[in-house]
């Protein structure tokens, strides 16, 4: 079972008209960067590192990071900065991206030298997820939405090859061209740093993971889609001659632990509360139907099982009764809200893991109006009594992780991180 | 005018390697109309009114209504290139051509790359040229709806509009317009609704009359860009209608006539 820990970084700041009460449109994308308080950005910048440090001294096995542009809900707007200093201050714990959104740059080789650089200073930690990214992203970078998904398989393709065949190579392709790829710095691992989907709702990602052999990571729906989801996965896989299994799928929610249950709830309530956040069930704020229907973005037709509860999330068309803005009671009711104390929480998350059988977990934590001590609080508990509970759960369900059992091979997993074979051994450096 | 009633049809003809889906109605010479970002908004009152004397082809853009898309039709120059070949298969050299709005950016650039090949050119509130003053209406950031409200002055006084965007809206009609939607985001993404060069490339225009139409409270595409198409196309005509927006043809139908047959007649 691999562990991992996330926080989706919102900028916490009632001025920022919380449930609109600034009066200001609160519609996504709309939120004017005026109010933007620069004493208390640099906090909680600050903040959200510190509580990563304290995520890996506590016991988790991954940091996770994501990205989102010009909105409040996510400060990780360059999320490889945060990646880049948690590679140096951080000792342990794989740093997971989830991750690099390919298709709105139009240069990839720059992912390719700075997701290099980051595993290089991290000797090896770096996770490299890739998303497609919503309607936002390709708004708020101006790429063009209709060939979201080219240009994913392409930037892909090339940052692959970038990162494994010798240079100086040329790219001629459909929405990528370079006369001269040969990036200095090459991966830490070999032959490159694991790539990891996350998602929610594209039949076509979910698919293309299956066929890549890469881990798909389910985002905070709702667990029997999530199920039938990760059932589509395993056919495809089976399909094409392999046998994937939990180390091929993860999953995260919302997972918050206190020291007396009157604390859990009252911290838990405040997932639905502090910035709008279009993932945050309960909290959606209002959602820009255009950037929605942003077209072409994603196949209207292939979609997963997970698209009403997403389509939701991102304040779609779920009607009086659906599952837009469900309160928190129905979220602990359905498990997509986990608050309680160490004794509480366990039972919970082993039914979810006995649901879903992932070999990666990630708790979403301290985000909505959650305050630092809130979360200082959860991690502490989380690692003194709930990550060694989940272990031992997870190892009787028999649920590796993919850094246990390679989601490409089904066997044991090696990691590989000494230099090309025409490097000498003695010539790596040592790890620390 | 006229009023009687005049047949038309759709079909599906090949052009250029394209099963295309062409609407085709009236007598007289040939006019290709060439429809805007949201496909063609069916057979209006200013339709049947040019029925009267010349024969209307209206296709369906690939990638728009029932006409498939082409992969390699990347921007609105390599539309504007497959439509003339279109034009050569259809036989319709020596049309008169009118554009509206996208179509209108795109009937530009037909005429820039061949302007032989056509009679006369009317050009409806079209895209295509960045106005100096405001900005194009971002489309991709509305839904259908509002974008198409937002291109009336008055849509109360305009009684086809209910027509083009009804109340209640058909799922049929709903597909419609995304369909429209994902092939006009393919073509005008980046730069939005525009190519730079094009003011410098109307200058080929100088042979072939051109007649402008705009409204002055267009919130699409501002007036601004109505004397850059003017400036840039020598002998160009201007006409500006007052208390209009994008579409004159259906806020201003009969002074959109007046001018159009005046225009083709002269």
């Amino acid at each position: 079972m691999f562990i991992g820990y996330f926080t989706e970084r919102p900028y916490q700041d009632p001025k920022s008209g919380y449930f609109g009460a600034t009066g200001k449109s609160i519609m996504d994308l709309n939120v004017s960067n005026e109010i933007y308080d620069a004493q208390l950005g640099s906090d909680l910048y600050n903040r959200y590192l510190d509580e990563k440090i304290y995520a890996e001294e506590m016991g988790f096995d991954g940091l996770m990071l994501n990205e989102h542009h010009s909105t409040p809900f996510c400060m990780g707007g360059a999320m490889n900065v945060e990646a880049s200093i948690l590679a140096r201050i951080t000792q342990r714990a794989k740093i997971v991206l989830l991750g690099n959104i390919i298709p709105i740059w139009d240069d990839p080789l720059w992912l390719v030298e700075q997701l290099a650089m980051i595993d290089m200073i991290s000797r090896g930690r770096l996770v490299s997820g890739w998303v497609r990214g919503t309607g936002r992203e390709s708004v708020a970078h101006n790429v063009e939405p209709h060939y979201n998904w080219e240009r994913f398989k392409e930037a892909h393709e090339l940052i692959v090859k970038a990162w494994t065949t010798p240079g100086p190579f040329r790219w001629e392709g459909k929405h990528y061209h370079f006369r001269h790829v040969n990036p200095w710095v090459r991966p830490y691992q070999k032959p490159h740093p694991p790539i990891w989907l996350p998602g929610v709702v594209s039949r076509d990602s979910l698919m293309w993971a299956a066929e890549e052999r890469i881990p798909y990571i389910m985002l905070a729906t709702e667990m029997e889609p999530t199920r039938q989801a990760f059932q589509l996965y395993h056919d495809r896989a089976a399909e094409l001659g392999y046998e994937s299994g939990p180390q091929n799928i993860g999953y995260l929610w919302k997972v918050h632990v206190d020291e007396t249950e009157e604390l859990a709830e009252q911290t838990g309530r405040k997932y639905v509360q502090g910035p709008s956040n279009p993932f945050l069930a309960g909290n959606e704020g209002t959602t820009n139907q255009a950037l929605l229907q942003l077209p072409g973005l994603t196949s209207r037709r292939r979609v997963l099982p997970t698209r009403d509860v997403a389509t939701a999330a991102r304040g779609g068309s779920a009607g009086p009764g659906g599952v837009l803005s469900r309160p928190y009671e129905q979220q602990i009711a359905d498990y997509t809200i986990i608050s309680g104390t160490p004794k509480t929480v366990i039972p919970k998350i082993r039914h979810v893991l006995e649901t879903i059988r992932p070999g990666s977990i990630f708790f979403w934590d301290g985000d909505g109006a959650m305050t630092h001590d809130d979360a200082m609080r959860s991690l502490r508990l989380m690692g003194q009594e709930v990550l060694p509970a989940v272990r031992e759960i997870a190892d009787e369900l028999d649920l590796p992780g993919p850094f246990e059992v390679d989601p490409a091979t089904g066997k044991p997993y090696v990691a590989q991180v000494n230099g090309p074979a025409d490097i000498p051994a003695e010539a790596v450096v040592a790890d620390d | 005018m006229a009023t009687g009633a005049q047949a038309w049809t759709e079909q599906s003809v090949e052009a250029a390697g394209v099963s295309l889906q062409m609407v085709k109605g009236g007598s007289g010479a040939p006019l290709l109309i060439l429809h805007g970002e949201l496909g063609h908004q069916g057979w209006l009152r200013c339709h049947e009114a040019l029925a009267q004397d010349y024969t209307l082809h209206i296709p369906s853009h690939p990638g728009f209504g029932a006409t498939e898309r082409q992969e390699w039709i990347m921007n609105m120059r390599d539309l504007a290139g497959w439509y003339l070949e279109a034009i050569d298969d259809l036989g319709l050299h020596g049309s008169n051509l009118m554009g509206f709005s996208l179509g209108g950016w795109l009937a530009a650039e037909m005429a820039a790359m061949s302007p032989d090949t056509f009679n006369k050119l009317v050009l409806v509130s079209p895209a295509g040229i960045r106005p100096p003053e405001g900005e194009i209406y971002d489309m991709f950031l509305a839904v259908a709806k509002e974008f198409l409200t937002a291109g009336f002055y008055d849509t109360a006084s305009a009684p086809e509009f209910l027509d083009i965007c009804p109340d209640e809206v058909s799922p049929e009609l709903a597909e419609a317009w995304e369909i429209a939607r994902e092939e006009a985001c393919r073509l005008s993404w980046r730069p939005y609704m525009h190519y730079p060069a094009l003011p410098n490339l109307l200058h080929r225009l100088k042979r072939l009359p051109t007649q402008i139409i705009w409204g002055r409270e267009d919130e699409i595409v501002p007036v601004s860009a109505a004397q850059v198409f003017n400036d840039s196309i020598p002998g160009s005509g201007l006409t500006i209608f007052d208390n209009c927006g994008h579409n004159p043809h259906v806020e201003k139908t009969d002074q959109f006539l007046t001018t159009v047959k005046s225009f083709l007649t002269s």
